[in-house]
């Protein structure tokens, strides 16, 4: 099992994705710079967070046109799992692998705390229902999506997470940034590709206290 | 060729920068102040002749992100 974590000029969760990708039991877990051009055979590819060329001109706008993104972007087509999580997310949303976009947080604060997730697609990685509880650290994660890109995404059954209590309500109380519909994660129609503003790698090791998302990453490497 | 690009966001898109500063223009006295929105202006040097499509591709491939923003597009000289 290949897995690829692209990297941007940026980009400072990597390691902590391949702890948590590690922990899972993955072993070929191989860092990839975004001025390759070329992944070879790979079974998941990973966007993991930052702050790629500065968050400059739009999060995630200059990494989405990087050359390696051709990459992705041609075997993400051909079914290759891909999975971003906060810049990785706007990432893959500024390519159009998957729709909507990323504003500002509601309150024009950067936020950084435990949050409650809900997992609320029927397929996909993990169960309808299933909470997991993880931190998120950024200031541009406020969900946007128009009427028809939230209807597509509803029909599609390609609504992830949404931010939610600790009794699994998902409130304007719960949001902690604005998100339409509580949203905080979304596959593509298919499932293959994943985004998700929260960080999941951060809620996987003894250290980090709270380890509530290790089921998730167990349950992506064994989709591979 | 001296060219402008003026990228705003959507009506209906939430601003949140446009309501902070809405709210300290309101403490600052100026309570008449209404509907402040913030956008991005680029501005660049493109070679002479260059087609309005090819100004427009930049826009909508990058400059821009058409789901949450308009644009519009100056030739300064």
């Amino acid at each position: 099992m290949n897995i690829s974590l692209i990297t941007f000029p940026g980009t400072n969760r990597e390691h902590d994705m391949a702890m948590a990708l590690k922990q899972a039991g993955a072993t070929n877990v191989n860092m990839v710079w975004h001025k390759e051009t070329d992944l070879g055979k790979t079974d998941l590819i990973v966007l993991p967070g930052g702050f790629s060329h500065g968050d400059y001109l739009r999060c995630g706008a200059m990494a989405a046109n990087s050359p390696i993104m051709k990459d992705v972007i041609a075997q993400s087509k051909k079914g290759v799992r891909v999975f971003g999580v906060c810049n990785g997310f706007q990432i893959l949303i500024e390519a159009g692998l998957l729709p909507g976009a990323l504003l500002h947080n509601n309150s024009l604060k950067f936020i950084c705390k435990n949050v409650h997730l809900k997992y609320v697609a029927q397929g996909g990685y993990m169960k309808p229902d299933e909470m997991i509880h993880v931190p998120i650290a950024h200031g541009e994660g406020n969900y946007f999506a128009n009427d028809a890109i939230l209807k597509q995404l509803e029909d599609n059954d390609s609504i992830a997470f949404k931010y939610c209590n600790d009794n699994g309500i998902c409130d304007d109380a719960a949001n902690p940034n604005g998100s339409v519909a509580n949203i905080a994660g979304i596959y593509n129609k298919d499932k293959t590709i994943l985004g998700m503003m929260p960080h999941p790698e951060n809620a996987t090791q003894d250290h980090q206290i709270n380890t509530s998302a290790r089921p998730f990453f167990t349950s992506l490497l064994n989709s591979l | 060729m001296k060219t402008s690009v003026t990228v705003t966001l959507k009506k209906g898109v939430l601003d949140p920068q446009g309501k902070a500063i809405e709210g300290a223009l309101h403490s600052l006295g100026f309570e008449g102040a209404e509907n402040v929105n913030v956008g991005k202006l680029i501005t660049l040097d493109l070679p002479d002749g260059t087609s309005q499509e090819q100004i427009k591709d930049m826009c909508e491939k990058l400059l821009s992100n058409p789901v949450i923003e308009d644009y519009e597009i100056k030739i300064l000289n």
